[in-house]
């Protein structure tokens, strides 16, 4: 399945680079920020692969000076039954990167989780707002600088 | 029943008002159902056939606060949803009484976490403590029934007018 | 922040509704328009669902979820405490099927950690798993049900859902939430007692899932406000990430326990129903069928299950057990080395899915080689489910709305994490 998903996404989008890993039988692989949507395109429409399903889009915050995220993407293929990773590195100076909720439109809200919980922008989102906190919150929690018990005050209460 | 005997004898009996007020008060609480998470399905448990809320003349659950007198929390409040709470309550006709029902209602519990509310008396004049996570429905009727008593040594002229948090005899009681 | 401003429905979200095209509009939009509330406190939003619907007359033209009076930092916390630790938390994201989401969190850890745990362990695991179930749709029918106003269907799939929770009682020594599975095993073998009343309740349920059935199937009522509501295809339900039953509602036969085979499924012998309808009320008649094929699963079980230990036979990762901890020096070192410190999986990143009662619940591991993980993330079905509701309740009724909330079967305890 590993060279089949490689030779349709060279074949398709010839000037990329991928670069894959495994572990536990999962493959992953990783592409340039600039490409994801096109590599998601290929991935979605090629006809051998149809990775019609998006589980999954988060990110990993690693607490580095450079590409502090990885945005994961995960996906899966109902013909194939087949489960793919595909990542892409963001810097915290450049911390945007395009949608791919035109590919698929699940990737919507878990677009907008992202935004909430790490900050990153995804370029070209229809309605990116905030998933769960409150519009007025300035923080974005996962993100590794901020605390587990929350900063006092930034949330208000109603009064007594 | 003791009330029926009178009846027949007598034709009548004395009581003090207060007392009759309190009587009827407690044995007709109508709960608002504020289910927020795990303890709304105990909640919904306890309406339910085996533990059947109805016994203690509480079954009428009422999802518009303006009827009710009772709120039960039932979750986790989060300070997303403690404005909404406290707009709930507020719109609660006087006197009200409120339990805390759950762990994470009463003090936060297991989720010390950015969002949580830690314990809703910051906002709340609570009532009971409800101890479990979440609490067995035997449990909350066990609370119901602390209320009803609590309800029962009340007086008339303890709800003249005044906000729930300004009275003194039901706080302390 | 003004506080004052929070009763009020937010401006962006007024934005965002009014973004939405509504090609259902009359010309003279403004004079027939309307913005309703729903929620978060709304008994048929199940739970803590704000829906800010769009209407003309009483038709929805568009509508916005807004999602987060629930959220409780899940992810968060699991990045501050051992994998051990979580299991009680995971009871709390779908609270319906406590032990769908234990069986879950373990098969991911134990991925991550090359673990296996032993053949009964894991017959239990899927005979808890199938229980749940069926104790998750029976709210769900019920609570579905009452949203449309048949109350005594409510009240009597509880009494057969209370059936389920007794047998939890004997099985872990808690009714609701359960923690009771362990990285490696379950915390302890299923006694006899736990086998002979899992034997009595299949034998009655057929017979008492039938008797409810009656209660709504024949009713001209329920079906009328189900039948054509809500209609989704096969390809947009998966488009917008729909799993489980309202996926098989549409016609799609994705289930992870034929996709992607875990514990024993693939020694099972069950369908997997599907309706093409994409309905509500083919979404209804999912949930009965799994039920079903659910009680099937759990008769192969009890037939099948072998003897032997619950908890795998690796002291570095695997609690001990209490007696041999009071008195064995080796028991005492590794309990308290995998209690401190956690249980240390290789670096790595693993992402294991489970069918649950709501569709697909997967959990995400990124593992830097320490006791705790670095990144969880949860894959909630309920929160993917709820992402069709606004394409759902298009040109639809403010009343339909309640229906087809119920079809989908939030529970806003994982989709808000």
């Amino acid at each position: 399945m590993k060279e089949i998903i490689l030779n349709q996404l060279n074949a398709s989008l010839p000037n990329i680079q991928v670069e894959t890993s495994e572990f536990k039988d999962e493959l992953t692989i990783q592409v340039q920020k600039k490409d994801i949507v096109e590599v998601c395109k290929v991935l979605k429409n090629d006809s051998e692969l149809k990775f019609i399903h998006c589980i999954d889009v988060t990110a990993i915050d690693w607490a580095r000076r450079k590409d502090r995220f990885t945005v994961v993407y995960h996906l899966f293929s109902l013909k194939n039954k087949f489960q793919l990773v595909v990542k892409a590195d963001v810097d915290e100076s450049d911390c945007n990167i395009d949608t791919v909720s035109s590919v698929w439109r699940s990737a919507n809200w878990h677009e907008r989780e992202v935004y909430d919980m790490y900050g990153i922008t995804f370029n070209f989102h229809p309605d990116l707002r905030r998933m769960y906190m409150p519009e007025e919150f300035e923080y974005h929690p996962l993100r590794k600088d901020f605390p587990v018990l929350g900063i006092p005050g930034s949330l208000p209460l109603p009064k007594k | 029943m003791g009330l029926e005997a009178k009846l027949t004898q007598d034709g009548f009996l004395t009581t003090k008002i207060d007392a009759l007020l309190a009587w009827s008060r407690k044995s007709s609480v109508w709960p608002m159902p504020m289910g927020i998470s795990c303890c709304a399905i105990e909640m919904m448990a306890v309406g339910g056939p085996k533990y059947d809320i109805a016994r203690f003349g509480s079954e009428v659950m009422r999802f518009t606060p303006r009827q009710c007198d009772l709120m039960i929390v039932a979750g986790t409040v989060t300070y997303k949803m403690s404005h909404v709470v406290k707009k709930i309550y507020d719109q609660m006709p006087d006197p009200k009484w409120v339990i805390a029902m759950g762990a994470c209602t009463s003090s936060g519990g297991m989720y010390r976490s950015y969002p949580v509310v830690q314990g809703i008396d910051q906002f709340l004049p609570v009532d009971i403590y409800l101890a479990g996570c979440p609490p067995r429905p035997d449990n909350l009727l066990n609370a119901l029934i602390q209320i009803q008593e609590k309800i029962g040594r009340t007086k008339g002229r303890d709800f003249q007018n005044k906000p729930l948090s300004e009275l003194n005899v039901i706080q302390n009681n | 922040m003004e506080i004052a401003d929070r009763d009020e429905v937010h401006p962006k979200i007024i934005e965002a509704l009014l973004k939405t095209d509504a090609g259902l509009s009359s010309d003279d939009a403004l004079e027939n328009e309307m913005i309703l509330n729903m929620g978060p406190q709304h008994p048929a939003t199940h739970g803590v669902l704000r829906l800010v619907l769009r209407l003309d007359g009483e038709t929805v033209i568009a509508c916005v979820p807004e999602l987060g009076y629930l959220h409780r930092g899940y992810e968060k916390m699991a990045e501050n405490m051992s994998y051990y630790e979580f299991i009680p938390h995971t009871d709390r994201l779908d609270y319906l099927a406590p032990l769908c989401n234990n069986v879950a969190w373990v098969l991911a850890v134990e991925k991550l950690a090359g673990i296996q745990a032993p053949p009964r362990a894991q017959y239990i695991r899927m005979l808890i798993s199938e229980l749940s179930r069926i104790a998750s749709h029976l709210i769900a029918v019920g609570s579905m049900a009452m949203d449309v106003g048949a109350l005594t269907v409510f009240l009597w799939t509880i009494r057969e859902r209370e059936k389920i929770l007794d047998i939890w009682d004997i099985i872990c020594g808690a009714r609701f939430t359960n923690s009771y599975t362990r990285i490696g095993g379950v915390a302890n073998d299923m006694q006899p007692e736990a086998k002979a009343k899992v034997q009595w309740f299949i034998n009655q349920f057929d017979e008492n899932l039938e008797e409810c059935e009656k209660l709504l199937n024949a009713n001209r009522i329920f079906i009328d406000r189900l039948e054509g509501v809500g209609v989704i295809s096969g390809e947009d339900a998966l488009d917008l990430g729909l799993t489980g039953p309202s996926l098989r509602g549409s016609g799609v036969d994705y289930d992870i326990r034929r996709y992607q085979p875990y514990l024993f499924y693939n020694e099972m012998d069950f369908k997997i129903p599907t309706y093409t309808e994409g309905d509500c009320l083919a979404r209804y008649f999912v949930r009965i069928d799994e039920m079903r094929e659910s009680a099937k699963i759990v008769k192969q079980i009890l037939d099948k299950i072998p003897q032997g230990d619950v908890q795998a036979n690796q002291p570095k990762k695997v609690l001990p057990k209490k007696h041999e901890v009071y008195s064995k020096m080796e028991e005492l070192i590794h309990d308290f080395m995998i209690v401190n410190f956690g249980i240390n999986p290789p670096d790595g990143e693993v992402y294991h899915a489970v069918e649950n009662p709501k569709g697909e619940l997967g959990f995400y591991f990124v593992s830097k080689g320490e006791g705790h993980p670095w990144k969880c993330k949860i894959r909630s079905p309920s929160f993917n489910n709820l992402q069709s509701v606004p394409h759902l309740v298009k040109g639809y009724m403010v009343s339909d709305v309640v229906a087809i909330i119920g079809s989908i079967d939030p529970v806003m305890g994982e989709a808000d994490k």
